[in-house]
C-alpha cells in the first residue's frame, strides 16, 4: 500500500509590488509601517496618484506625503470568476475594485470580508492591511 | 461643410485568412505575406513603398528590423506602438507624411500568433512592466476582462444600461460573422462550441467571466494579421482598386484620474478632431468599425464618437440597429469583429481593412451605397489607461 503523496509545493502567493520602483517606493515602504499615504503638491495642491515624484498639474517636485484615513467608497468593481494566475485562480471569485479614498486618491484594490455578490457601487469601505514581509497590501472591507 | 482633404487614400488591403497557424508561421512571416497580398491588391510592388509604419510586435528596434526583414530602405519610419489603436495612428501619420511630401506609398503591417502561442491575454496574470502605475495595481488581480467589466458596471450604475442592451453588440457582430466565411472558419478553428447566430438570451445566459461581462461579450484570441497600403492621390489614381480616402484623423489618451469618469473614453477627445477635420458627423456614417474587445468597449465608443449622447448607448443599440441590413443605424463591424471573427491582440488594422472593403463594395455584409465609414481603435485598457485613434474614411 502506497501512501498518498502530500503536495509540498508552496501555496501560490499574491503578486507583490517592487520596492525598488522609485516613484512608488515611498508609498510601499510606508505600508510596512501601517500607513496609507499619498503625495500632494505644495505649489498647487494637486493630489498626485498613482504616486510620482513630480506634480501632474505643474511638474513641481515640491511634494509632501500625507496619510489617508483609510475610508473610502467603491467607485466601481467587478467579480473576477476566471483567472489563470495561480494565486487569483485560488481565491476566485473575488472582487477587484477602484476605491475612491476620502482624501481624493483612487486606487485599485480588492473588497474582502463580504460575499462579492453583495458589493454595491458607492458602498463605504475601510482599509484592511494584508501583511507581507516588507510591506502590507491595502485591501478594503465594508465600513463598520 | 469645409472642403474635405484628399491627401491620401487606402489603396490596398489584405486580411490574413488563418486564425490558427498551428505554429507553422511567425508573426513576421504573417506580416510579409500580408504585405505582398496588400501590395498586389493595390497593383503596386515592394519597390513602390517609401514609408513604413509598425507597432513593434515583431520585436525591438522595429523601424530597422522591419525595414531589413522586408528588404526596404524607406524614407519615413514610424513605430508608434499604442496597442490595438496603433494602426489608426499609423493611418493618421501616413496621411500627414504623404501630405507633407515626405512619402508616396506607406505600408502598414501586423502579424500575431496569440492563439497558437497560447497567450492568455484576457484572463492571464499580468506581468509587471516596471512602470510605476503597474507597481500600484498589479497586486489586485485586475484581469483585462475585469478592467473592462468595471467600466460596464459603472455605466450600468450611472445610466441604467443593461446586460441585454450590451448583448445587442455581440449579436450584431455574430450576425455579420455568420455571413463571412473567414469568420465562420475562424470560429471552427478556435473550437467555438456552437457556431450560429446568437440571441440576446444566448449572450446573457453565457458564463460570467468578470461581472457583468459574459463569455459572449468577450473577444476571441486568434492568430492573424494583415496589411494596409496608403498612397498619395497621384499614386492612388493608377492603382488597381478605387481609392478609399482618409478624410479625418484624431488621436488621444486617457488614464485613471482621481475623481475621473471611467464611462468616458479617450474617443471623446479624438472623435471631434477627426470628424471636425472631415466636416462630417457620426450620424452620417454608413459603417462603424469600432474596436470590439468587449461589448462595453463598443457601447462606450459609440457614445464618445457622437452616435448618441453619453449614457444613451444602451437605448441606442436596441432593436438590432447595428446590423448591416438595418438602415436605422450604422453597420457595426461587418466582418464579425473581434467578438466573432478576428482578434490576435491588436485589432486596429482590421478596422481599416473592413472599412475599406465596405467603401469599395467588397464586404460579405455589404451596405449598399456605403460612402462614409469611421474606424476607431482603442489601445490599452478601456477601464484604466488607453489610447484612441479615430479615422474617418470616404469612398471615391
Ligand atoms: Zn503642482
Amino acid at each position: 500500500m502506497t501512501e498518498a503523496k502530500k503536495d509540498t509545493r508552496p501555496a501560490p502567493s499574491r503578486p507583490l509590488p517592487n520596492l525598488n520602483e522609485l516613484d512608488t517606493a515611498p508609498f510601499w515602504k510606508a505600508t510596512g509601517e501601517g500607513k496609507l499615504t499619498y503625495p500632494v503638491c505644495n505649489d498647487c495642491g494637486t493630489v498626485v496618484f498613482y504616486p510620482r515624484a513630480h506634480c501632474t498639474s505643474c511638474l513641481s517636485d515640491n511634494l509632501d506625503w500625507r496619510e489617508a484615513c483609510g475610508r473610502g467608497t467603491v467607485y466601481t468593481f467587478s467579480i473576477v470568476r476566471q483567472s489563470y494566475h495561480p494565486f487569483f485562480r485560488g481565491i476566485a471569485p473575488y472582487a477587484v475594485a477602484w476605491i475612491d479614498l476620502e482624501e481624493g486618491p483612487r486606487l485599485a484594490s480588492n473588497v474582502i470580508e463580504i460575499d462579492p455578490d453583495n458589493i454595491e457601487i458607492g458602498m463605504p469601505v475601510e482599509l484592511v492591511w494584508e501583511p507581507h514581509e516588507d510591506l502590507s497590501v491595502p485591501l478594503f472591507k465594508p465600513a463598520t | 461643410m469645409p472642403a474635405q482633404s484628399r491627401d491620401a487614400a487606402i489603396v490596398g488591403v489584405h486580411e490574413f485568412p488563418s486564425r490558427d497557424v498551428e505554429g507553422a508561421l511567425s508573426p513576421l512571416q504573417i506580416k510579409a505575406k500580408s504585405a505582398a497580398a496588400a501590395l498586389a491588391d493595390a497593383g503596386l510592388t515592394l519597390a513602390d513603398v517609401d514609408a513604413i509604419y509598425d507597432a513593434g510586435e515583431g520585436g525591438g528596434m522595429a523601424g530597422l528590423n522591419i525595414a531589413e526583414y522586408f528588404g526596404l530602405k524607406p524614407n519615413v519610419i514610424d513605430t508608434t506602438g499604442v496597442g490595438g489603436s496603433s494602426y489608426e495612428y499609423h493611418a493618421a501619420h501616413a496621411k500627414r507624411d504623404i501630405a507633407a511630401g515626405k512619402a508616396n506609398v506607406a505600408l502598414l503591417t501586423y502579424g500575431s500568433t496569440a492563439h497558437s502561442a497560447a497567450q492568455r491575454i484576457g484572463v492571464g496574470g499580468r506581468g509587471a512592466t516596471g512602470h510605476p502605475s503597474d507597481n500600484m495595481d498589479m497586486f489586485a488581480g485586475m484581469t483585462l476582462v475585469a478592467n473592462y467589466a468595471m467600466v460596464a458596471a459603472r455605466h450600468m450604475h450611472q445610466y441604467g444600461t443593461t446586460s441585454r442592451q450590451l448583448a445587442e453588440i455581440a449579436t450584431a457582430t455574430r450576425y455579420h460573422a455568420m455571413r463571412n466565411p473567414q469568420a465562420v472558419q475562424a470560429m471552427k478553428d478556435l473550437e467555438f462550441l456552437d457556431i450560429r447566430e446568437t440571441s440576446i438570451d444566448d449572450v446573457v445566459n453565457s458564463r460570467m467571466i468578470a461581472d457583468p461581462l459574459h463569455l459572449l461579450e468577450c473577444c476571441m484570441i486568434s492568430d492573424g494579421g494583415g496589411a494596409v497600403v496608403i498612397a498619395s492621390p497621384e499614386v492612388a489614381r493608377d492603382c488597381a482598386k478605387p481609392p478609399v480616402w482618409i478624410i479625418g484623423t484624431g488621436e488621444a489618451t486617457k488614464y485613471p484620474e482621481n475623481g475621473g469618469d471611467i464611462t468616458t473614453s479617450a474617443a471623446a477627445q479624438s472623435a471631434p478632431a477627426a470628424f471636425g477635420e472631415a466636416g462630417v458627423s457620426a450620424g452620417e456614417m454608413d459603417i462603424a468599425m469600432i474596436y470590439d474587445s468587449f461589448s462595453i468597449t463598443v457601447l462606450t465608443l459609440l457614445e464618445d464618437l457622437g452616435f448618441c449622447a453619453k449614457g444613451e448607448g444602451g437605448n441606442y443599440v436596441e432593436g438590432g440597429k447595428l446590423r448591416f441590413d438595418n438602415p436605422a443605424g450604422p453597420a457595426l463591424n461587418t466582418d464579425g469583429g473581434g467578438l466573432s471573427s478576428n482578434h490576435p491582440g491588436m485589432r486596429g488594422i482590421f478596422l481599416l481593412i473592413e472599412a475599406a472593403r465596405q467603401l469599395r463594395g467588397e464586404s460579405t455584409s455589404q451596405v449598399q451605397g456605403a460612402s462614409l465609414a469611421v474606424a476607431h481603435g482603442n489601445g490599452g485598457m478601456l477601464g484604466s489607461r488607453h489610447t484612441a485613434g479615430t479615422i474617418v474614411l470616404a469612398g471615391d
